[in-house]
């Protein structure tokens, strides 16, 4: 099987997509001519020239028009260029998509996707690295897909397209030229994966922590200690069942997170896993960003994220400890 | 070196105009020399992530802020290096920004688009399209009644964000002292700005009553007289008003940016109305400088840098624990 680059994934899903169903539409700054300003889009525009469609710098009127045209039958997946711009369509997709479902009494639901490159490392500073999660973590009807593999990346984006809710698909910057072998099966929304077994401790992760996490695990060998790693795949709903198996086996749960301590995903893991499974367990903690934005300067940001040698010192240190 | 003191704040202390616009030349020759140093240093990897450089928009910078007192403010954009260095930002505390270094005037924390200098009136560069100009509304909110105005430099393609329509009529209906700049350089990112903008931009504030101007962008000395005339407005307490420049990015819109989307022969037609080729023509017609006495300044500006580019590549990196506190104590 050949392998693909992570970017790729995505467009062929996309393409894969609008072939199949008419009524996807897909639209944003720059993401038709130009192919996307991460080179993610190309040549669907010229496929597909009425339902690939360039945008004005309006991220609210993208986010209102996917809703409305959602209600209208079409299925909408729209570009934020970098997930920092997304509270400028949050009005809409907080109040309007994620809610339409529900106080219809279920007339209609609202099947559309935001896609919205997240993450820091790329020296892009506080305003073009954050990892959105927490924003959108509590917000019921909207689904947070967040793919850690190319064929994780076609198989989740063809789930959400086909979801009949709305979707918040995250793509880490880092990642997009990651390669790996895609054989083009829907990966289920909701459910994570095993991606490394091992029985004494489990690390769980998403998106390009899980990276990190895989080469904590492989440097761990060599201090005798064998971690099992998830990637978690979706973060809304969570998987948390995966994690209880997982946990019932290693009795110590550290969760990975990329983004700010407080409110994150990985304190929503810590006490999902803590309610059900208190008596199974030895050790909970979190390893995330600290509570403050994203750094400039190489040296200062290399310090903020949570890299593999991180990982590791926190792991050896709870089990000194 | 460009300081505080310089002779474009104030109620222009330099009664000399030849000096003046020997000044405010030189300001457009230091951006156009940095930015190409920006770019030198981007491709060697020491500016790091991206960064996006207004090569051939000196003048609309330079003519707006050289109308400006210390007490004025400004929101520039991501596109910001002009607006800081024609404020009077030390070019030396930029590029060491830039450069990640502690010794920027962030300290590091903030790189290419998001530089932030109140001592010289820079509110910030902001990162989100349309974002200086809620600042800006912002700053004129606080200055009503001071006879300090607040300037917004933003794009062609921040027209079509909600910023730009909300604030607009807020500055309208609440009479604040707002000067609009939109820099129409023709595209946001690869897209002309035609392909995404319904009507004209300046029908926009002209349907609000705002007083607005189009004009050549890359004359200093047009922007000049439009911004003063905007500024005065402004300080006399009758509003906000609308100045659409138009110009034109010699360079990609930021880092591998190839330029694709440029019809053929664009790029050379702007080259000829180059504001520095401009300014140094009306220096030499109008003004009768010598040539010589204006080369002089490139040649100076060039060892200026020079010596800016030595320094900071020698500043030391911040170290990451001073860094992370969420909070002003207090
Ligand atoms: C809210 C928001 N949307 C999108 C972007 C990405 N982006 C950065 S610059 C830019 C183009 C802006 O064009 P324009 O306003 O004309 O300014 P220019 O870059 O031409 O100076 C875009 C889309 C952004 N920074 N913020
Ligand atoms: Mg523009």
């Amino acid at each position: 099987m050949a392998e693909i680059e992570f970017r790729r994934a995505i467009r062929d899903a996309l393409d894969e997509e609008l072939a199949r169903d008419e009524s996807v539409i897909f639209f944003g700054e720059d993401v038709a001519k130009a192919g996307g300003v991460f080179a993610v889009t190309p040549g669907l525009w010229e496929k597909y020239p009425d339902r690939v469609l360039d945008t004005p710098i309006s991220e609210l009127a993208l986010a209102g028009a996917a809703f409305g045209s959602a209600v209208c039958g079409k299925r909408p997946v729209f570009e934020i260029m970098f997930g920092d711009f997304l509270p400028l369509t949050m009005d809409s997709l907080v109040n309007q998509s994620a809610k339409y479902w529900y106080i219809s009494n279920e007339q209609a639901s609202i099947p559309l996707v935001v896609r919205s490159a997240i993450g820091a490392g790329g020296r892009f500073g506080a305003i073009h690295s954050q990892t959105p999660i927490s924003w959108f973590l509590g917000v019921p009807g909207l689904k947070i897909v967040c793919p850690a593999t190319p064929a994780d990346a076609k198989g989740l984006l063809k789930s959400a397209i086909r979801d009949p809710n709305p979707v918040l698909f995250l793509e880490h910057k880092r990642l997009y030229g990651l390669k790996g072998e895609v054989n083009g099966d829907l990966t289920p929304i909701g459910k994570g994966a095993v991606v490394r077994e091992g029985d004494d401790i489990t690390v769980v992760g998403a998106m390009k922590s899980v990276h990190d996490a895989l080469a904590a695990a492989g440097k761990l060998v060599e201090h005798s200690v064998e971690a099992e790693v998830i990637d978690l795949r979706t973060l809304r709903p969570m998987d948390i069942d995966l994690v209880l198996e997982s946990v019932a086996k290693t009795s110590r749960l550290v969760v990975v997170e990329e983004g700010p301590r407080t409110g994150g995903w990985a304190a929503e893991v810590v006490a999902r896993v803590s309610e059900a499974a208190l008596d199974q367990l030895d050790d909970i903690w979190r390893i995330t960003t600290a509570d403050a934005p994203i750094p400039y300067s190489p040296t200062l940001e290399d310090a903020f994220l949570p890299a593999p040698d991180v990982i590791v010192e926190s792991i050896l240190a709870h089990r000194r400890k | 070196m460009l300081g505080r003191t310089a002779v474009t704040r104030g109620s222009l202390s330099v009664a000399d105009e030849v000096g003046l616009y020997l000044e405010l030349y030189r300001r457009m020759v230091l951006i156009r020399q940095f930015e190409d140093l920006v770019n030198a240093l981007f491709l060697q990897g020491q500016v790091h992530g991206t960064t996006h450089l207004c090569s051939g928009q000196e003048a609309v910078a330079v003519g707006v802020t050289s109308v400006l007192d210390p007490a004025d403010r400004v929101a520039g954009t991501y596109r910001g290096h002009g607006h800081a260095l024609a404020l009077g930002l030390d070019p030396q505390r930029l590029l060491d920004e830039l450069l990640g270094r502690e010794t920027g005037i962030c300290a590091g924390r903030a790189g290419s688009m998001n530089v932030v200098d109140l001592e010289h009136g820079l509110m910030g560069c902001f990162g989100i399209v349309g974002g200086s100009i809620a600042a800006a509304t912002g700053a004129g909110l606080a200055l009503r009644g001071t006879g300090n105005v607040a300037v917004a430099f933003f794009g062609d393609g921040a027209t079509n964000q909600g910023y730009f329509f909300e604030c607009l009529n807020f500055a309208k209906v609440m009479n604040l002292p707002v000067v609009y700049v939109c820099e129409n350089n023709g595209y946001g990112e690869y897209t002309p700005f035609t392909a995404v903008t319904a009507g004209s931009i300046i029908a926009r504030p002209l349907a609000m009553e705002i007083p607005s101007q189009t004009l050549d962008g890359n004359d200093l000395w047009v922007v000049r007289a439009a911004a003063r005339q905007a500024v005065e407005t402004a300080r006399r307490g009758d509003g906000p008003s609308f100045i659409e420049a138009l110009t034109y990015r010699f360079v990609g819109h930021s880092r591998s940016d190839p330029g694709k989307y440029r019809p053929e022969g664009e790029l050379d037609r702007w080259r000829l109305k180059d504001p520095l080729a401009v300014g140094r023509r009306r220096l030499v017609e109008e003004h009768r400088v010598p040539e010589s006495e204006v080369e002089s300044i490139v040649e100076d500006v060039r060892t200026e840098l020079d010596r800016v580019r030595q320094k900071g590549l020698a500043a030391p990196f911040p170290k990451p624990d001073a860094s992370a506190r969420e909070f002003k104590d207090g």
